[in-house]
């Protein structure tokens, strides 16, 4: 007999989202979520100062702010012809990197933790699903006092980011061109002993934690297996090649198929729209994109696209990111940082792929980036420029392409009597929560929920866990992507 | 509150003592104190929903330094006054209806005693069909939740501009039809006390203080807030008055082009047009602010932002 689940709404993510699964013979069969919020970006953007992107799009979301403000600076540069001087291009990096680091401890203890042991007897701990919950009392303890010193430390990750961006949540600092901040040395040296500080808990707490979370549940290490495809734009600039594609960056720009790395052709990405409510014309490239909604769309389930490169699905994010590094040895210190943990865990670099695989692979990520921002802040030049100036052209295109904490995110601006004609971006939780294609293939996260075993449908804790290993950031994928004119229902399956 | 729940609670110290970082002073510098407290402890619910919102303001909130997060969820924040939050969508453990439930208990069990916390605007058009939080066999609107929450609330907070005015969730045109707390409070006859604490994202000391003035002086009298629902101590004075570029202005250095010294008038800002104590107050532990960082004020925490101050980068 078939089982209908719901989780309404599923918390401890980033926005607004509901699950539904069916479940046949204790097995998931099928998988429904929806973004339950529209605020409907693309229109608010449309006819404004082009300039003002920076500022609007931070405000897709709180909690990665950042990467909204370089890929539509990027978008801008590219617009207008300008390139940062290298302290832009350095400083930009220094924010990013500590919007990781926030972003990654945020994640790991106060999204996904709470998955796996019992929190302290009061609100907001309780109530809770009665999970399977397998952590010994001692380590427990430790957990939650963890738990606690996570607030702490990841505010200085936001002080970090605020001592180049002017505040966090959102930034102030950044402009096409470059940044406005003239460095300072007592910037420089602050931001050393911040980092000293968020260094030294990565390293004897965060990483040691997720270890120890991965080794109780070793089973997880083959749940939520996904797609095993990878997507990544990249990360840090390290030149000031003026192709963003071309540009040379410490995490590459790359993509991963059947184990085998490739060069990204962002001509090969378009949205198809079968499943969608969208009456537009499919398989699109999103600088060509358009969306005319329709909701009675017969077939269809969702209010995402269905991102696509060259006609596959593609998981982005942290796993992608270390998977593409990892088969690459672009980084020796990477594969080594990887090996040792693998060893510890006495699991294979195949099973990376699935729920425990993503936690390790954002811990490990989160002590890489911090180590090199660290090198990063050492390359800031006192008394040299911080940005070019530039001029708003008549009309112009921009692409922009990074990779946000949850991985590839790109943003495409057409600019028409000097203001915003069209905007579109495609952020990474429209890649992971995706629907199906014209194909009917299923996207990341379908691929991840389909054939769990659901021990209790009371408790269907298995799924809260495989969606939160995703890290999804509905805030940025539903009021984006959607940029319908009705409500906003999305679905993942 | 029930003996088992001050049980836990104190259980909960005892783990929580090994954290240096937030030691919790009542308890580790006042024993006494803290026990006699623990008889005569004020508790305070707290129902916070997230609507039409970034979630920055809650990622703002938690960012508070003194007292830390930890004395704010999990300890007497004033001696004698205990939060309890009861609902937060991203902090909270339980998930789905559980989740939900929580919110409805608080409300009924605490009638005219919890606090309400409004973060992001409120989609009303159609209905308020662009945004709803769980399903009671049809979606439930954030609009639905407000009307059950909001009356029977002891206060509300609307916390950040979107809240507050409506902010960058209903910028022209406006798609979701989307307005700050106030606005739905007049159009639904809401008359229950409430406070605005705008800012695009909201400061912690701001809410962090508002949140103090009412626990121990209960609402802030009609002379203590502006015309735009704030309190004066955070709100009243403007950020050009006590910018520190004022002496680039003075002596006519105005910068022309990002990245240079000088007053940046010229580059859009709109800290004459904008009140709040950025200036004097800074932001994230203190470490900067957007002045500071060469970037223009852009009034983020004034009604009618941000298409009041836009183009954003252009002097006004």
């Amino acid at each position: 007999m078939k089982t209908i689940i719901k989780i309404d709404p599923m918390t401890r993510i980033e926005g607004h989202l509901d699950i539904e699964a069916v479940i046949d013979n204790k097995k998931v069969v099928e998988a429904k979520s929806k973004g339950t919020l529209y605020r409907g970006f693309e229109q608010i953007l449309t006819g404004r100062n082009p300039i003002d992107a920076v500022q609007i799009t931070q405000r897709f979301c709180g909690v990665c702010p950042t990467p909204h403000a370089i890929a539509s600076s990027q978008a801008l540069d590219n617009a207008f012809g300008v390139m940062p001087p290298d302290n832009g291009r350095i400083i930009r990096n220094i924010m990013q990197g500590s919007n990781y680091i926030q972003s990654h401890i945020l994640h790991f203890y106060h999204l996904a933790s709470l998955d796996y042991y019992r929190g302290p007897d009061i609100p907001p701990f309780v109530p809770r699903y009665e999970a399977d919950y397998r952590v010994p009392e001692t380590v427990r303890e430790k957990l939650v006092e963890h738990y606690i010193e996570a607030y702490q430390i990841r505010l200085k990750a936001h002080e970090l980011c605020a001592i180049w961006s002017g505040k966090m949540p959102h930034m102030a600092s950044i402009t096409p061109g470059g940044v406005t901040i003239i460095p300072r040395i007592d910037n420089i040296t602050t931001s050393l002993w911040r980092l000293k500080e968020l260094t030294d808990f990565i390293d004897n707490v965060y990483i040691p934690d997720v270890i120890t979370v991965g080794q109780i549940y070793r089973d997880y290490f083959q749940i939520g297996k996904g797609c095993g495809n990878y997507l990544s734009f990249g990360l840090f600039d390290l030149d000031s090649e003026p192709e963003v594609t071309k540009r040379k960056r410490f995490f590459q720009m790359a993509r991963m198929s059947k184990e085998k790395v490739y060069p990204v052709d962002v001509n090969q990405i378009a949205e198809d729209v079968k499943y969608s409510w969208y009456d537009s014309s499919s398989h699109k490239h999103p600088r060509q994109g358009d969306t005319t909604p329709n909701p009675d769309k017969p077939g269809a389930y969702s209010w995402l696209k269905a991102p696509r490169y060259n006609g596959e699905s593609y998981e982005v994010g942290p796993l992608a990111r270390l998977k593409i590094a990892y088969e690459t040895r672009s980084n020796p210190k990477i594969n080594q940082l990887i090996d040792e943990t693998l060893n510890k865990l006495q699991v294979g670099s195949d099973e990376l792929c699935s729920v425990m695989g993503r936690h390790i692979a954002r811990a490990l990520e989160c002590k890489v980036v911090a180590d090199e921002i660290t090198g990063m802040i050492m390359q800031v030049k006192l008394e040299e420029p911080v940005c070019v100036p530039h001029q708003i052209p008549d009309s112009g295109e921009g692409m922009g392409l990074w990779d946000a904490a949850r991985g590839a995110l790109g943003h495409w601006i057409e600019i028409q009597n000097q203001k915003i004609a069209r905007y579109q971006a495609i952020v990474p939780t429209t890649w992971n929560a995706s629907p199906k294609d014209d194909k009917g293939q299923a996207g990341p996260i379908e691929e991840a929920l389909i054939g769990t075993v659901i021990d209790d449908t009371n408790n269907p804790f298995e799924l809260a866990r495989i969606v939160r290993s995703f890290d999804p950031c509905l805030a940025c994928a539903v009021h984006l992507a959607e940029i319908g004119k009705s409500e906003k229902t999305f679905r993942v399956i | 509150m029930s003996l088992k729940k001050s049980i836990s609670r104190r259980e909960f110290m005892r783990w929580a003592a090994g954290v240096p970082l937030a030691a919790g002073m009542s308890v580790h510098f006042f024993p006494r104190l803290a026990q006699a407290l623990e008889e005569a402890v004020k508790e305070y619910p707290l129902i916070w929903m997230q609507n039409s919102t970034c979630s920055g303001c809650s990622v703002s909130v938690i960012n508070t330094i003194h007292p830390s997060i930890k004395n704010v969820i999990l300890e007497q924040v004033l001696p004698g006054h205990q939060l309890i939050l009861s609902y937060h969508g991203t902090l909270m453990a339980a998930t789905g209806s559980m989740s939900l439930d929580a919110a409805r208990e608080t409300a009924r069990k605490y009638q005219g005693k919890y606090v309400l916390i409004i973060e992001g605007a409120i989609p009303t058009k159609q209905e308020g069909i662009y945004g709803y939080i769980g399903e009671e066999e049809k979606p439930i609107t954030m609009l639905q939740w407000v009307k059950r929450l909001a009356p029977n609330a002891m206060a509300v907070l609307a916390v950040g501009t979107c809240a507050a005015y409506g902010g960058v969730s209903a910028a022209d045109p406006n798609p979701s039809g989307s307005m700050g707390a106030q606005e739905v409070f007049q159009m639904l006859n809401i008359n229950t006390p409430h406070i605005n604490i705008p800012g695009c994202p909201c400061h912690p000391d701001w809410f962090i203080g508002t949140v103090a003035k009412i626990l121990l002086y209960g609402m802030p009298k009609e002379k203590e807030l502006d015309q735009y629902g704030r309190m004066k101590l955070f709100y009243g004075r403007s950020i050009h008055n006590r910018c520190m570029n004022r002496d680039y202005m003075d002596e006519g250095i105005f910068a022309e082009n990002f990245g240079e010294e000088g007053c940046l008038l010229e580059l859009g800002c709109k800290g004459p047009f904008t009140s709040a104590d950025c200036p004097v107050r800074l932001w994230n532990g203190g470490v900067n602010w957007c002045i500071a960082a060469g970037s223009p004020c852009i009034g983020c925490t004034e009604k009618g932002f941000p298409d009041q101050h836009s183009p954003i980068y252009q002097r006004r």
